[in-house]
């Protein structure tokens, strides 16, 4: 709690959203005033008491499938940066650590893998194997892996080649040790701003996917495939499909402004 | 050619000129009355939802409106489907049948040259037909030319086309964007790649995919036609840049508007939606010689189970029909008016459901919006819909690629669509004969296929009527396909782009010949 | 520097094996893909027999070691095929796309490379003030929408509203270099509203990262002044990071921007890709396949390059 109190406002704001985010996600059936998939009244029914966001284009309430949507956006989101993370950071270290074939070899496969334009790769990748929720986690996270690899291996590289590395290693450091006591320390910020930026790139990596036809499942709610299911609306001033991306923009810059807090404070600096 | 004349066979265009007359509900002609003169001059722009890099002038392969609408601009057919419905000679002067309808004769017009200034003659139209022929033709138009037993030139204006058996529809066919005619390269073949044609435009610049230029003809052999200066066809696939394009004025034609907004794109001043009732309809196949579908009371509790008019009002924005589980358009010859519209019934759809000896159904939907866009969403709103009649409808969701070849005809129960037949015996000998190749229910009724056969060598008119009319009650009845709705097609314009009083209806853009058949004012 | 010259030529030839792996990895993809280029074409209208012939026409048929091992020695001796579909030379094919592309993309970073750089450096050295703030909820902003939103939040105020620009990138419409700037000026917009954010943060996270070691502390308490300590001291020692996310992000202009491709009818590279793939055009998709990883690799090998030089340590190694 001491640790909230030094919180700027900015970073309080930030957890406000997002812890906001996760109950909603989290309690979805019970927030929802209908089912995330029940088909409520005529489409395109405007703000009302009844349906405060209005209906959507086969007459299901907004608002739940809003609610919905931040259970099924978060959720995805999360679980992909993490697998994306968790793998990629220990992978790109190791590799920068160890140097010689070891490094060249992981390198090289995740080169090929970069090689592939990330769409593309997963539009072949989803056509294959089905573009089923675990599939889209799947294929979403060995693709962020891949640039998550190389950041985390060019700044491990800078570390490496500091003295303390070498100073740990003549003291007999296991891999281990030096991975998570005297790199990953030093790399964090880097790391920590990356995954901030990639969280909500997810988002906007489904909705991209189902502007190109391969997307989340209907009739299951996530935002991106909602901003994408209205998004003709706005060339006509109409602002449904903004509630969607409002509020991926808003979970964006919370989660930012938390990373950028943690960043600050990890870089130790008291101005 | 002298031994036809003698045979006084009735010529195919009065003939069909008078069962229109004979009041078979021909749906047509809604369209708003425009400037009557047709003037010259201008450039269209066109921008299209389909086109492809892969596409190419190869008639075999042509599968979607940009190449459609190119082929029929860039080449010619021995007949076009007139705006009254009716098979108009257009490379042909005429064409007439023996009395069995299993010979035709098409004598070619001799003012009609291609656009390196060569006559059409009649081996280029064999050579071309025979294109999509034989073991080696991948053409998708070439089981509808299996009924050809042989084709003959019979001089330089004459061919001669005898079937396997007779085929009062015959002509028909000849209106298929397939079968434009190319030359014959002197060794009985076509060069598939040549850009030489016999339509109003030529080819100016092509990059497949991206646009065509086509700029009009001057030696253009038919009057009347081709307005246009200069037409320019851009892919843009994307709904919304269609729309943004055609309100900031950089193109003056879109196809497909976004049903969702286009209440909004109306509402400009330039613009005018343009609506025809076609063809088009939304089937959703279930194999009836798999399980439970075999039983024609789980058919018909599923036929009522589903909400037609939720759909046409939800998936089709009001942009369509009910249907009424036949392929038969009102606006084609032989419609049935008569049948009884099957409805939404919860109740009946529990009744036949009981009459199959169940309390509850589970089956399961493939679909995907390969099928029609919008097919996912009018599988969910089937689904929600038949709960109440305690039926439920899984929607399995597949992936677009290879939709056709791994669900439809595969899977007992898909969504797909029909586009345009210009007849019933087309549409039936297509999709719900014994043995064709695209009978996608395995459907196999024997009078239903007794009657196709009769009906097609069949030259009374009120005869024809009646047996189109009892095939399409044993569709309905007994008939493996679900067909919910029949779509209209949209398209929205500039105001400057004008449209004959009357338009050909059974594909969009009047058929896809708007090229030769519009005008700008 | 021959260290480095030695360095060059091994990621260069290492370049080459990864383009083999690439293009393996892509003919296996291809394989894997339900349907083929017959049954992608002739769609709803296939039937078996049409399906054969159609794919004995295309030499489908052959096993596809076969056909891979074919196609492979013709891109040995330089001979990138046809595109079955089209029956096309893919060089010819690729060669107008190409040059979209690559213009596209340097019309954008010629734009979004130095501003978002200075900005960064900017935020950096007023780290906390408004500017920051303002800056950072900007880049948020504007790269947490969709592309296709953002694409279409410009076309409503550019082209529909005030009717400066227009929505369709006609680019072969155009002859000059003006035109071509002014019909691709949306498109470009779009990718640099959707970039800068990206390189911005990385560069002010860089910065501020090296600012906490000690020599910064040092160079402070020598007085001297705080942009000088960023620009001198700090900017060269977090080269390396800001470097590798440039390159990245200049790939990601050549390799990834199809939805503004398809938003704006734009005819480059990506659209290209998924059609070819969409059809199952091998020797397209192969192509075009190879480019994207090739110039992939050179900006890698550029930004690794880059990032040695400018740290001393790794320049002369121990």
């Amino acid at each position: 709690m001491t640790l909230l109190r030094t919180a700027p406002p900015t970073a309080i704001f930030g957890l406000l959203v997002l812890a906001a985010t996760l109950l909603i996600g989290l309690f979805a059936p019970l927030v929802a005033p209908y089912g995330e998939t029940e088909i409520v009244g005529a489409e395109y029914l405007p703000w009302s008491a009844e349906h405060p966001l209005g209906t959507d284009n086969l007459g299901r309430d907004m608002l739940s499938r809003m609610i919905f949507g931040a259970r099924n956006t978060v959720g995805l989101a999360l679980l992909t940066t993490g697998i994306a993370f968790s793998v990629g950071a220990a992978l790109g270290m190791f590799a920068a650590l160890k140097g010689g074939w070891v490094d060249q070899l992981m390198s090289r496969a995740v080169d090929v893998l970069m090689a592939v334009p990330p769409l593309i790769l997963a539009l072949m990748l989803l056509a294959i194997i089905g573009p089923s929720i675990p599939n889209m986690v799947g294929v979403i996270a060995v693709i962020y892996l891949a640039p998550v690899f190389r950041l985390s291996r060019a700044a491990a590289m800078n570390v490496v080649a500091l003295d303390f590395i070498g100073a740990a290693r003549l003291r007999g450091e296991g891999t281990v040790w030096l991975l998570r006591r005297e790199i990953l320390p030093n790399i964090s910020s880097t790391l920590v701003a990356e995954a901030g930026l990639r969280f909500c790139f997810v988002f906007l990596f489904i909705a991209a996917l189902s502007f190109l036809g391969i997307g989340i499942q209907p009739p299951t709610a996530d935002w991106g495939s909602m901003v994408k299911e209205n998004a003709t609306l706005i060339t006509f001033g109409d602002v449904t499909p903004l509630i969607p991306a409002g509020a991926i923009a808003l979970l964006t810059v919370s989660i930012n402004f938390i990373v950028d807090w943690m960043l600050h404070r990890a870089s130790g600096l008291k101005s | 050619m002298t031994q036809f004349t003698s045979f006084a066979a009735p010529s195919r265009r009065g003939f069909l000129a008078g069962s229109a007359a004979a009041g078979l509900a021909l749906g047509m002609g809604l369209t708003p009355a425009r400037a009557a003169e047709p003037q010259k001059g201008g450039t269209l722009r066109v921008g299209f939802t389909q086109g492809s890099t892969s596409d190419s002038l190869d008639p075999a392969t042509y599968s979607n409106d940009f190449m459609f609408a190119t082929s029929y601009a860039v080449f010619s057919t021995l007949v076009e489907i007139a705006p009254d419905g009716s098979a108009k000679p257009d490379l042909a002067e005429s064409y007439e049948a023996t009395p069995d309808a299993a010979t035709w004769t098409f004598r070619l017009r001799d003012d009609a040259t291609f656009s390196d200034g060569k006559t059409v003659a009649a081996k280029d139209v064999v050579a071309s037909i025979r294109h999509h022929m034989g073991e080696q033709s991948k053409s998708g138009v070439k089981p509808l030319l299996e009924q050809i037993a042989d084709i003959k030139a019979d001089g330089d204006n004459v061919v001669v086309f005898t079937l396997k058996s007779g085929n009062a529809d015959f002509p028909f066919i000849f209106n298929d964007y397939h079968l434009t005619i190319r030359q014959d390269r002197g060794d009985g073949t076509i060069d598939p790649d040549s850009r030489i044609g016999t339509g109003g435009y030529v080819i100016e610049a092509f990059e497949p995919g991206v646009r065509i230029e086509l700029v009009r003809r001057d030696d253009y052999w038919k009057q009347g036609a081709a307005h246009f200066d200069k037409v320019v066809i851009l892919k843009v696939g994307d709904a919304a840049a269609r729309m943004n394009a055609l309100m900031t004025g950089e193109v003056d034609l879109i196809d497909r508007p976004d049903l969702k907004t286009i209440h909004m794109l109306e509402r400009n001043p330039n613009v005018r939606i343009h609506t025809q009732d076609g063809t088009l309809h939304y089937t959703m196949p279930m194999h009836v010689n798999t399980a439970p579908f075999d039983d024609v009371n789980v058919r018909m509790a599923l036929k009522h189970a589903i909400d037609r008019e939720a759909i046409v009002q939800k998936v089709l924005k009001g942009y369509g029909t009910v249907g009424n589980d036949h392929p038969i358009a009102s606006s084609m010859p032989f419609y049935n008016a008569d049948l009884e519209q099957h409805a939404y019934d919860p109740e009946k759809a529990r009744h036949y459901l009981g009459k199959a000896g169940l309390d509850s159904l589970d089956v399961t939907l493939h679909t995907a919006d390969a099928a029609l866009n919008g097919a996912v969403d009018a599988s969910v709103l089937f689904s929600e819909a038949a709960k109440a009649a305690g039926i439920n409808v899984g929607v399995s969701r597949e992936p677009d690629d290879g939709y056709w070849s791994n669900v439809w005809l595969q899977k007992p129960f898909c969504t797909s669509y029909w586009g345009g037949r210009p007849t019933p015996d087309l549409m039936f000998s297509a999709g719900y004969a014994a043995g064709a190749d695209w009978n996608d229910t395995n459907w196999q009724n024997e009078r239903f296929n007794e009657l196709l056969v009769a009906a097609r060598a069949e030259l009374d008119q009120g005869r024809r009527a009646e047996m189109y009319g009892e095939m399409q009650k044993l569709c309905q009845t007994d008939g493996g396909a679900l067909i919910p709705a029949f779509g209209q097609y949209v398209s929205a314009m500039n105001q400057k782009v004008q449209t004959p009083e009357k338009v050909s209806e059974m594909w969009d853009l009047d058929s896809q010949r708007f090229i030769e058949r519009w005008w700008l004012a | 520097m021959t260290r480095l010259q030695k360095l060059i030529l091994s990621r260069l030839a290492l370049g080459v094996v990864t383009l083999f792996a690439v293009s393996a990895l892509m003919f296996v993809g291809i394989e894997l893909l339900p349907g083929d280029l017959a049954q992608q074409i002739l769609g709803q209208s296939a039937t078996a027999e049409t399906l054969a012939a159609f794919r004995a026409e295309l030499g489908l048929d052959q096993p596809p070691h076969l056909r891979y091992l074919d196609w492979l020695s013709g891109v040995v001796q330089g001979d990138f095929g046809q595109s079955l579909a089209s029956r096309r030379d893919v060089a010819e094919l690729l060669s107008t796309r190409l040059a979209n592309t690559m213009f596209l993309a340097a019309y954008a970073a010629v734009i979004a490379v130095p501003i978002a750089v200075v900005l960064g450096l900017l935020a950096a050295l007023w780290r906390n003030t408004l500017f920051d703030r303002s800056a950072n909820i900007g880049a948020l902003s504007a790269i947490s929408m969709p592309e296709f939103f953002v694409a279409y939040l410009l076309i409503l105020v550019f082209s529909i509203k005030l009717g400066w620009f227009p929505t369709l990138a006609r680019i072969d419409s155009v002859d000059t270099l003006g035109g071509a700037l002014h019909a691709t000026f949306l498109p470009a917009l779009t990718l640099i509203l959707v970039v800068i954010a990206h390189m911005m943060r990385m560069t002010r996270a860089a910065i501020i990262n090296v600012l906490a070691a000690p020599y910064i502390e040092m160079a402070r308490l020598k007085g001297v002044p705080r942009w000088r300590v960023v620009l001198r001291h700090a900017l060269p020692n977090a080269l390396a990071p800001i470097i590798n996310v440039i390159a990245l992000n200049l790939a990601y202009l050549i390799v990834g921007v199809v939805v503004v491709e398809v938003v704006f009818s734009y005819p480059g590279l990506g659209q290209l890709l998924v059609d070819a793939v969409a059809s199952r055009d091998f020797p397209v998709v192969q192509a075009v396949g190879l480019f994207f990883a090739g110039t992939y690799i050179l900006l890698n090998v550029a930004a690794d390059i880059l990032s040695i030089l400018s740290n001393p340590r790794l320049r002369h190694g121990r």
